[in-house]
């Protein structure tokens, strides 16, 4: 599996140099192989014009190479003072003089650490300036942020990018890692695409628009919302009332993820929910498919109530389900693709009768799934793990579509997929839609958002805080309503509303070669 | 050993080399064939170190083994270990390590003893009723764990280690005059249940070897239901999805509390049948000196048969044969019978590990194997193309 391949950036010093890409797209990984966590396979790392190999984190640490992890890696019960000198004992001992140090730079970088104060005392917000603190406290001059935003809330976001910029100003080099395109443009100096493991493209955040980013990170030209005609219905499929979620984070302190939530979707609808990652959509689907607990509300669905039913009554009852995270709730990787079609639909036709399993009725289902939904396998015996990520994709959509859905709960269903099986899922699941089903899709792709749904709602803190119609909203003010800056029914200035329009209807116009074909062969596998 | 599932009427469609996947059970063979030998290796080189001559030695157990009183011997001792491991393997493949099969089947054996020296039914019903008690007592000492898991987050490995403990404890207070021994033990010392009762002994066929035990039909029995529950019943695939994913079984819809209860419950009540044959066989009561560590045996077994019941067949089988052979090393020659216990625990390690980095192999391999095939596949479908 090559991960990465032909990668080639240059960062100038001083500067915000973004690298932007999907979940999956291999920023990870070029990480790691930067802080020397990874060895490539091939090609040379250069730091201010000398070549350098880096075998460990601590190779790079010498070469003034740090890195902020997504996930902090700070003892509780330890002062930040303590934090930071914890592993860097040598530099400036353990007593005073350390602390000095931690002052100065704290005051240097304006970071505003106070070096006394427990860590289990701090928000998330101060832990993560700890953590830079730390970095730099070991002499980094280059430092790699992993999503750092993706665990703050919008003014915490703004004064991250406040101390970016001080430190840009004190000549340390900053590369930010994200997806998130308006984050990007609003703080970098430089940004680099990465696509399917390689760089797809250089863009100067003073002339690139979040569209034309969301181009080269998705690769596919997106659908419009215009290309279709509505298939709603006035019939109610789901209806969520008052859905209310709290449970403890990892300092044992109760949190409301999800808090009064409703929501209705009719036969025929795509609901599209837009929210920052981490703002209540996994525990909301959780709570649809009842994997996890209420404190309150009910789920409905056509009609029937399934509030106190558990998850197979709920598959039973007819709700489909593409995880987010495949690999986690979606496969069982190391089992063959005929057992995976069983998984969540062991108890209904063709997969079992009765008590027992129907292995012989599965396998030939498993078949007609592999060729009417083109997922790409030499054969049914082999395990999950064996296909790519699309292909996977397509065999999950494909066992979901097959026990006639009443509604599917399509989470970031083109994560981490190739150019081509997208627009295949895109496709699924509009026919999905024009046969009458009810879709509740999550994405953190605004343009994907806009794209398929008939309505959109947008999650911040676990509530719904707004809503608006995808003809008349752009991904920019979706995207600020999403950071809780906008409440209420959002919508956008008409003409820049028709101005994307027109970017989309000339990527569409563009594009309609490969789509087609691929129905084409859909139709022959239906014969 | 061709293929685990006996093929049936509408699989056959599929054709004879499709369902023989030769790599496949190379691959699976490797690893248990490797161990072995080189336990073999470990241990001839132990014996020569000592001053030994290991074929000697190796050539007394295989006499032995292939004598008829030995294999004998060995079948019914297999029926103990085989009866162990498919408790320990219907744990491992939920994911649940099973430490307590210890307790658990002492308890039970305990029970059934006083049962059955109680109670005196005809045998058509005894029978069952004694395995039925040893089962109950089996798998309801073995739920404690499985509820402290479940509404307490306590690790089976743990509970089930102070399970066993305090099983020995519980023995050590029930088992004494006036409870479940009889008042009147008299002269002896050691303490044990009244006998059962003639009914309660179940049948054995006479052999020139001498007695085989007939329960090792119900370890058949058990190896059978096993096989069949876990492959072809929707219970079955539940439990087997949830031991390779449980965050996937969960959002399948496998209630996984409930998953793990049951299983840890079949899994103790099947220990308690490790304890019968010795009860309904052999010493028709329960006393101090009962054999001990089978439990343990039986883990071993499982790992080495991959917790499939055809694998802890073949793998009981062999650990039987070292046992029952390597009793006779001191008496047929100056070997220390010591040397067995080495080659069975270099024997597990080593599979451990074999088996590990074969399913490792395996994925990679799969995945290689896959993209070659859809390269070559894409290859041709453009090759066709240009032709035309």
């Amino acid at each position: 599996m090559v991960a990465n391949h032909d990668i080639d950036i240059t960062v100038r010093r001083g500067t915000v140099h973004a690298l932007m890409g999907e979940n999956g797209a291999g920023k990870s990984t070029l990480m790691k192989i930067l802080y020397g966590m990874q060895k490539p396979d091939e090609g040379t790392i250069a730091v201010d014009g000398e070549q350098v190999e880096f075998s460990t984190p601590a190779d790079a640490i010498a070469r003034g190479i740090g890195m902020v992890h997504q996930h902090f890696m700070l003892a509780d019960n330890f002062t930040v003072w303590e934090n930071i000198v914890l592993g860097g004992e040598g530099l400036y001992g353990i007593g005073a003089r350390a602390k000095a140090r931690i002052r100065e730079l704290s005051d240097q970088y304006g970071l505003g650490v106070k070096p006394d104060a427990l860590v289990e005392d701090l928000g998330v917000a101060d832990r993560q300036r700890v953590e830079i603190l730390k970095v730099l406290y070991r002499g980094a001059r280059i430092l790699i942020l992993d999503e750092p935003t993706a665990v703050l809330v919008p003014q915490e976001v703004d004064a991250l990018f406040d101390n970016l910029r001080e430190l840009k100003a004190e000549g340390v080099t900053v590369i930010f890692i994200s997806h998130k395109l308006h984050e990007v443009l609003s703080v970098a100096d430089a940004i680099s695409v990465i696509r399917r493991g390689t760089t797809v493209g250089d863009a100067d955040p003073r002339r690139v628009t979040a569209r034309e980013l969301a181009e080269l990170m998705v690769g596919a030209e997106l659908p419009s919302p215009q290309s279709r005609e509505s298939t709603v219905t006035d019939t109610e499929m789901l209806r969520v009332e008052g859905l209310r979620i709290a449970k403890p984070d990892a300092e044992g302190i109760e949190r409301v993820v999800l808090d009064d939530v409703s929501l209705r979707i009719r036969k025929g609808e795509i609901l599209g929910i837009a929210g920052v990652e981490g703002n209540g959509q996994a525990e909301l689907v959780e709570a649809i498919m009842g994997m996890l607990p209420l404190d309150a509300g009910t789920v409905t669905l056509d009609g029937a109530d399934l509030t106190r039913t558990l998850t197979r009554a709920r598959r039973e009852a007819g709700i489909g389900y593409i995880p987010e995270d495949r690999h986690r709730h979606g496969l069982l990787l190391e089992a063959p693709l005929w057992e995976n079609r069983i998984l969540g639909h062991v108890t209904e036709r063709p997969n079992s009768k009765g008590v027992l399993l129907d292995p012989a009725g599965a396998r030939a289902d498993t078949q007609r799934i592999v060729e009417e939904y083109d997922v790409r396998t030499p054969g049914i015996e082999v395990t999950a793990a064996s296909l790519s990520g699309g292909n996977q994709q397509k065999l999950i959509i494909g066992r979901e579509m097959s026990h006639s859905p009443k509604l599917l709960i399509a989470a970031h269903p083109t994560r981490g997929v190739d150019v081509g099986a997208q627009a295949q899922i895109w496709e699924q699941i509009r026919s999905a839609q024009r046969e009458g089903l009810a879709v509740l899709l999550i994405s953190a792709d605004l343009d994907e958002l806009i794209g398929l749904s008939d309505t959109i709602r947008v999650i911040y803190r676990g509530r719904l805080v707004a809503d608006a119609d995808p003809a008349t909203v752009t991904a920019e003010d979706l995207g600020s309503a999403m950071t809780g800056a906008a409440t209420g029914h959002i919508e956008s200035d008409p003409r820049a509303v028709a101005e994307a329009q027109a970017v989309a209807a000339e990527g569409t116009e563009a594009s309609t070669g490969a789509p087609s074909t691929d129905t084409a062969d859909d139709e022959q596998a239906g014969e | 050993m061709t293929s685990p599932n006996p093929p049936v009427a509408p699989a056959a469609k599929r054709s004879l080399r499709e369902r023989v996947d030769l790599e496949r059970i190379g691959l699976a063979l490797a690893a248990p064939v490797l161990a072995v030998l080189l336990s073999l290796i470990i241990a001839g080189g132990l014996l020569a170190v000592s001053g030994r001559d290991p074929f000697d030695a190796f050539s007394i157990m295989w006499n032995y083994g292939t004598a008829s009183d030995g294999q004998v011997a060995v079948l019914n001792k297999a029926t103990v270990y085989y009866l162990a491991a498919a408790a320990a393997a219907f744990g491992f493949r939920m994911n649940l390590f099973n430490i307590g099969i210890e307790g658990q089947y002492k308890l039970a054996m305990m029970f059934a003893a006083f049962v059955g020296s109680q109670v005196d039914l005809p045998a058509f019903l005894q029978i069952p009723l004694l395995l039925v008690v040893a089962m109950c007592v089996g798998g309801l000492w073995a739920s404690i764990a499985g509820l402290l898991k479940v509404y307490r987050g306590v690790s089976e490995v743990i509970s089930t280690i102070m399970l066993n403990a305090i099983a020995t404890a519980v023995i050590g207070v029930l088992l004494v005059p006036g409870i479940f021994a009889p008042k009147t033990s008299g002269t002896t010392n050691s303490i044990q249940t009244g006998k059962i009762s003639e009914s309660s002994h179940f049948f054995s066929i006479e052999t020139q070897g001498g007695t085989l035990w007939g329960f090792v039909v119900i370890a058949v029995l058990v190896g059978v239901v096993f096989q069949f529950t876990l492959n072809r019943t929707r219970f079955g695939f539940d439990l087997r999805a949830t031991g390779r994913s449980e965050s996937a079984a969960g959002a399948s819809g496998v209630n996984v509390k409930r998953m793990v209860i049951t299983s840890i419950v079949v899994s103790g009540a099947l220990a308690g049948l490790v304890g019968l044959p010795e009860l309904m066989q052999n010493t028709p009561y329960f006393g101090q000196n009962v054999q001990t560590g089978l439990g343990f045996i039986g883990i071993s077994v499982a790992l080495l048969g991959r917790n499939t019941p055809i694998g802890i067949a073949f793998s009981a089988l062999l650990f039987a044969f070292l046992d029952a052979s390597g009793a006779q090393l001191p008496t047929r020659g100056d070997y220390p019978s010591e040397i067995i216990p080495v080659i069975q625990g270099t024997i597990v390690i080593c599979v451990v590990v074999a088996y590990e980095l074969v399913r490792r192999y395996g994925l990679k391999r799969q995945q290689q194997k896959v993209g070659a095939e859809l390269a070559a596949q894409a290859a041709a479908a453009a090759q066709k193309e240009v032709a035309a």
